[in-house]
C-alpha cells in the first residue's frame, strides 16, 4: 500500500489564552498573554504567583453535574476540546469508521487534582476513606477513554505519559497509525490540569517556575510559567478528507523522537537535535523547506541556549531565515498539553501565513542565536515547520508540518 | 563563618549526596563533588529545612562551591535572627 498522507481536518483547543480554538489562535495572533496572578490555588507563601489557567472555568457549562463530577478537570479539557475538533471535522460516523477510528492523548499527571483531594481527606481530614472515583479521576488514560465513551470509538484508546512530550509522542503515533492505515481516523492531543498545591509546590521546589513572567530566549528570562488545559486534533488521510469535501489546516508529516541518556532533568544538544533530523527524515523534508520552528522555549536557564544551539547543530546557517517562536510565553507551559496547543498554534500559523509570537520578549540571550518572532505575530509564507517538545526524562519529540495548498 | 555551621552544612551535604563528610571541605567546589543542578536543589531543600530558611532561586543558581553555600546560608540565618518576630 503506498503511504498514505495524514492531514488535520479538526481542532480544538482550551487554554488560558481561549476556550476554543479560534479564541486561542486570535490570541496568538495578537500576542496576548493568558498568564495572570494564580486564582484556583492559594499561593501566598509561594515564590512564584502567575500562571497560565483557563479563566474562569465553569464545568457545568460544558457537562450536567454527574457527569462533571465523573471528570477530573483534565478529562474535562480533554473531552471539551475533542468535541471541538470533532465537530469542526464535521466527520460523520458510521459503525465502521467507529472502529477504525484511533484515540492518543498525552498527559503529564492525568488526574492530580483528585488524587490531590483524596490526600487532603486522608492525611489532613483524617478520614480513612477516600471518594471511589479517585481512581477513575486520576488515571492519565481519562481523558482518553471519556473521549472514547462520548463517540462510541472502539478501535485503540492509548495514552502517552512522558511528562512535557506526552502530547507531541501521542500526535506522533496518531500520524504513523493514520499513515499505515492501522486507523482510518484519529483523535489526537494532549491535556492537563496541574494547579493543586501539592504539585505546584513540587514545581517551586524545582526551582524553575519565574517569579514574574515567561520569557523565552530573552536575557532576562527566570523561568518558566505553568499552564493548564487540553488541544486535540482529529487526522485523517488526505485522500479521504478530500473525498469527503472535508477543510484541512495542514499535513503532518514527520515525527522524530530521540532519548538524551544524559541527565534525569538536565537537557542535552544532542538528543533534540536527533529529534529533529528524525522528524525531517521522517516527512522526507528538506532543511531548506523549514520557515518556522515552533520551539520548546520553555524559558528556563537550561532550556533555551540548549533548544538553541540544538537548532543551530540541524540547520546551521540556514537558521539565520527560520523564524522561532515560543508561544509558551502565552499559554504558559501546559505540560502533558504543550505539545497539542503548539501543534494547533503551528497548523494554524502555516495555514494563514501568521507566525505567532514570543511575548514578555524583552532582550535576545546572547547564547540564543536563533530568529526570534519577538513580541508581534510576522507575517511570513512558510510552506513547512517543526514543532519541537522535549521532556524531563531526557525524552525528545519533534512534529514536522507542511502547509496544504487550497 | 563559622565552625558549628560549616560542620552542620558539610554534614548535610554528605548526608543528601550519600557520599563521606572527610570528603567535603568548604574549598570544594560542586564540579569536584559531582553535585550537578539536581542534586543542587536537593541539598538547599535539605538546608531550608534545617535552618527554617528559604534560599533564593536565583542565588541558588549562581552557588558553585562548599564555601559559598555555608556563606550564603549564614547570611539568611544572620538575616532572619536579625528581624522582628513575626509570631
Amino acid at each position: 500500500m503506498a503511504v498514505r498522507r495524514v492531514v488535520v481536518t479538526g481542532i480544538g483547543a482550551i487554554c488560558a489564552q481561549g476556550k476554543t480554538a479560534a479564541e486561542f489562535w486570535q490570541a496568538l495572533q495578537d500576542g496576548r498573554s493568558g498568564i495572570h496572578p494564580i486564582e484556583t490555588v492559594d499561593v501566598s507563601g509561594f515564590k512564584f504567583r502567575n500562571g497560565a489557567e483557563v479563566p474562569n472555568f465553569q464545568p457545568t457549562e460544558y457537562f450536567d453535574e454527574k457527569t462533571a463530577s465523573l471528570l477530573d478537570r483534565f478529562a474535562q479539557f480533554s473531552l471539551i476540546a475533542a468535541r471541538e475538533a470533532v465537530a469542526d471535522s464535521r466527520i460523520e460516523w458510521t459503525p465502521e469508521l467507529r472502529e477504525a477510528a484511533t484515540i492518543v492523548t498525552g498527559s503529564c499527571v492525568g488526574g492530580q487534582l483528585a488524587q490531590d483531594t483524596g490526600y487532603a481527606d486522608l492525611f489532613l481530614e483524617k478520614r480513612c476513606r477516600v471518594s471511589p472515583l479517585t481512581i477513575p479521576k486520576t488515571m492519565a488514560n481519562a481523558g482518553a477513554s471519556h473521549i472514547s465513551l462520548e463517540y462510541g470509538i472502539t478501535g485503540p484508546a492509548f495514552t502517552f505519559s512522558t511528562a512535557c512530550s506526552s502530547a507531541n509522542h501521542a500526535i506522533g503515533h496518531a500520524l504513523w497509525m493514520v499513515r499505515n492505515g492501522q486507523a482510518e481516523v484519529a483523535i489526537t492531543g494532549g491535556s492537563e490540569a496541574p494547579f493543586g498545591t501539592g504539585f505546584l509546590r513540587a514545581w517551586e521546589a524545582m526551582r524553575v517556575v519565574a517569579p514574574d513572567t515567561c520569557r523565552p530566549f530573552s536575557k532576562e528570562r527566570r523561568g518558566m510559567i505553568i499552564g493548564e488545559g487540553a488541544a486535540m486534533l482529529v487526522l485523517e488521510p488526505l485522500e479521504a478528507a478530500r473525498a469527503r469535501g472535508a477543510r484541512i489546516y495542514g499535513e503532518i508529516v514527520g515525527f522524530g523522537m530521540t532519548s538524551d541518556a544524559h541527565h534525569i532533568t538536565q537537557p542535552s544538544v544532542d538528543g533534540p537535535a536527533r529529534a529533529m533530523r528524525l522528524a525531517l527524515r521522517d516527512a522526507q523534508m528538506a532543511p531548506e523547506e523549514v520557515g518556522y520552528i515552533n520551539a520548546h522555549g520553555t524559558g528556563t536557564a537550561a532550556n533555551d541556549p540548549t533548544e538553541s544551539a540544538a537548532i543551530r547543530a540541524v540547520f546551521g546557517d540556514l537558521a539565520d531565515h527560520i523564524a522561532v517562536s515560543s508561544t509558551k510565553s502565552m499559554h504558559g507551559h501546559a505540560l502533558g498539553a504543550a505539545g497539542a496547543l503548539e501543534a494547533v498554534a503551528t497548523v494554524l500559523a502555516l495555514q494563514s501565513g501568521i507566525i505567532p509570537p514570543t511575548a514578555n520578549f524583552i532582550e535576545l540571550d546572547p547564547q540564543c542565536p536563533i530568529d526570534v518572532v519577538a513580541n508581534q505575530a510576522r507575517r511570513a509564507e512558510v510552506s513547512a515547520a517543526l514543532s519541537n517538545s522535549f521532556a524531563f526524562g531526557g525524552l525528545n519529540a519533534v512534529i514536522a508540518f507542511r502547509r496544504v495548498a487550497g | 563563618m563559622s565552625e558549628e555551621l560549616t560542620k552542620k552544612v558539610i554534614q548535610i551535604i554528605a548526608e543528601t549526596q550519600r557520599m563521606p563528610a572527610e570528603k567535603i571541605s568548604p574549598a570544594s567546589t560542586f564540579q569536584e563533588l559531582g553535585i550537578d543542578s539536581l542534586d543542587g536543589i536537593n541539598i538547599l531543600f535539605a538546608l531550608e529545612n534545617e535552618f527554617n530558611i528559604n534560599i533564593p532561586d536565583d542565588s541558588a543558581q549562581t552557588i558553585r562551591s562548599v564555601g559559598e553555600m555555608i556563606e550564603g546560608v549564614q547570611k539568611l540565618i544572620d538575616e532572619s535572627a536579625g528581624k522582628p518576630a513575626a509570631g
